[in-house]
């Protein structure tokens, strides 16, 4: 992890070194400006923002995977009892509702400052796409497939694996994408509670009136937030792809 | 008819009740003297207000700025810039709100105007966006029938794009209503105010009434604004 952190930082820095030089010309003045101070900073502190990104990303990912196994559980649960589901997902709709601050406010006097309330907010959070998606997968399956399984004597157990789940997950997938760039964002603001990660450059950075540390946070997390839309993305395509060559 | 005013306003009405009874509550029993300094019915109110400020101010700008621009695009003369926006608008929203609001602090500087106008240009992105979704999708023979009866472009707009993207344009301002009650309370941060004040006061001097305060009102005023406006796009809905 370390040697991981060492390299990409002198990578960082030499990238952010040609970028300040390009910036800088030949023999210009060294003037500050705001792009000049923040391409400085980003170079002079690399560990500490490729530290933080990690952080960020160790948070959402490991949200993610717990958001994950609930929400699907909770979705597959709900598709059988159909008396369940509508208040389930209206409850989801109203976590989903309330304000990131305002929830992560809630969970300070139940859980304390730190990791642990970040990633109960961000679980919370994420149940709605993820929960909907699913639940909206199964449903919407062509019953003659279903009823086709079931003719060919496969248990209820067996159906659920290699039929609904496997033609549901493109579906899934798209919830869990957009459960994780959610999350991305609502990290960043979970910072404010000691959560870590990017977040924590743009606060101390607003409370120092240092610009460079917010500019670095606020596109650090951006960059993060759209490569994961991006990647999520496809590997959605890759999945429906999937699905389809096999049906056909 | 009284039985449709409690289908209404029954559940809202409950939220309000819930929200004050804590507010007042905590007001009038406070745990220690820094509670009782920080949490006065004089400081919620205000808090309240420049909330309500926040979000009225921007969403309004947001509402006439979205809908007139997707509009605009929407005509066959801007429809190749329009398709542009719609990968911009895309990129611009996966931006976490926190971000967009910390750039224009760096750009702009602190205070409520800032905050109004950085809630304000992450809420047209929505808005814009289904206002062009909703009027790219009507289907092309409806306009060349009213074309074919005579209709001049401004009238095809009025009686037949806008009614039928209308359902689709009330979803992008509820998606843009949500995003923006949950970004103002994070206008905290750059000197805007809003019900984050109450929260992030709480945090700093450590008081879980405070906290819980500031939490409630602003899960309340969310779920409120939402429940109206999916009460008003469910009749929408009915009536296109």
């Amino acid at each position: 992890m370390e040697q991981i952190i060492g390299v990409t930082g002198d990578l960082f820095r030499t990238a952010a070194n040609l970028l300040f030089l390009t910036a800088q010309g030949e023999d210009v003045e060294y003037e500050p400006g705001l792009f000049r101070d923040t391409v400085d900073w980003i170079s002079r502190r690399s560990d500490m923002l490729l530290e933080l990104m990690l952080e960020h990303l160790w948070l959402v990912i490991l949200t993610l995977i717990i958001a994950v196994v609930i929400s699907v559980t909770v979705g597959i649960i709900i598709s059988y009892y159909e008396s369940f589901a509508q208040t389930v997902l209206g409850v989801c709709q109203v976590l989903m509702v309330i304000p990131s601050m305002a929830m992560l406010a809630f969970m300070v006097p139940l859980f304390g400052i730190g990791f642990t309330t970040g990633v109960m907010a961000l679980v919370l959070y994420s149940l709605l796409p993820i929960v909907r998606n699913t639940y909206t997968g199964i449903r919407e399956l062509d019953p003659a497939i279903v009823e086709a399984a079931k003719g060919m004597g496969m248990t209820e157990r067996r159906i659920l694996f290699k039929i609904k789940i496997p033609l549901a997950r493109p579906v899934i997938m798209a919830g869990v994408r957009t459960a994780a760039v959610m999350m991305i964002g609502i990290a960043a603001i979970a910072a404010y509670v000691g959560a870590g990660g990017l977040g924590e450059l743009i606060f101390s950075g607003i409370s120092r009136g240092h610009q460079p540390m917010i500019i670095a946070g606020a596109i650090g997390v951006s960059i993060i937030a759209i490569a994961f839309d991006y990647l999520l993305y496809y590997g959605e395509k890759r999945f429906s792809v999937e699905g389809r060559t096999k049906e056909g | 008819m009284a039985r449709e005013i409690w289908k209404w306003l029954g559940i809202p009405l409950i939220m309000i009740a819930i929200a004050a009874v804590i507010v007042i509550y905590s007001v009038n029993n406070p745990t220690d003297s820094i509670v009782a300094r920080m949490l006065t019915y004089e400081r919620v109110f205000r808090v309240i207000r420049e909330h309500m400020g926040l979000l009225l101010v921007s969403m309004t700008g947001a509402i006439i700025v979205g809908v007139a621009g997707g509009i605009m695009l929407s005509r066959p003369s801007l429809y190749r810039i329009g398709r542009v926006m719609e990968t911009f608008v895309n990129i611009g929203q996966t931006v976490p709100s926190l971000a967009v609001l910390a750039l224009f602090y760096t750009i702009l500087g602190l205070g409520f105007n800032v905050a109004v106008f950085a809630l304000f240009l992450y809420s047209i992105l929505p808005i814009l966006r289904n206002t062009f979704a909703g009027i790219d999708g009507v289907e092309h023979n409806i306009i060349e029938a009213a074309r074919g009866m005579g209709m001049r472009p401004l009238r095809i707009l009025t009686k037949i794009e806008l009614p039928i993207a209308f359902p689709i344009i009330v979803a992008g301002i509820r998606t843009a209503i949500v995003i923006n009650v949950g970004a103002a309370t994070l206008a905290t941060f750059i000197g805007g105010g809003g019900l984050g004040d109450l929260i992030v006061t709480g945090l700093s001097v450590h008081r879980d009434m405070i906290i819980v305060n500031g939490a409630v009102i602003a899960a309340v005023t969310a779920i409120l604004l939402d429940y109206l406006i999916g009460k008003v796009e469910e009749r929408v809905v009915r009536w296109a």
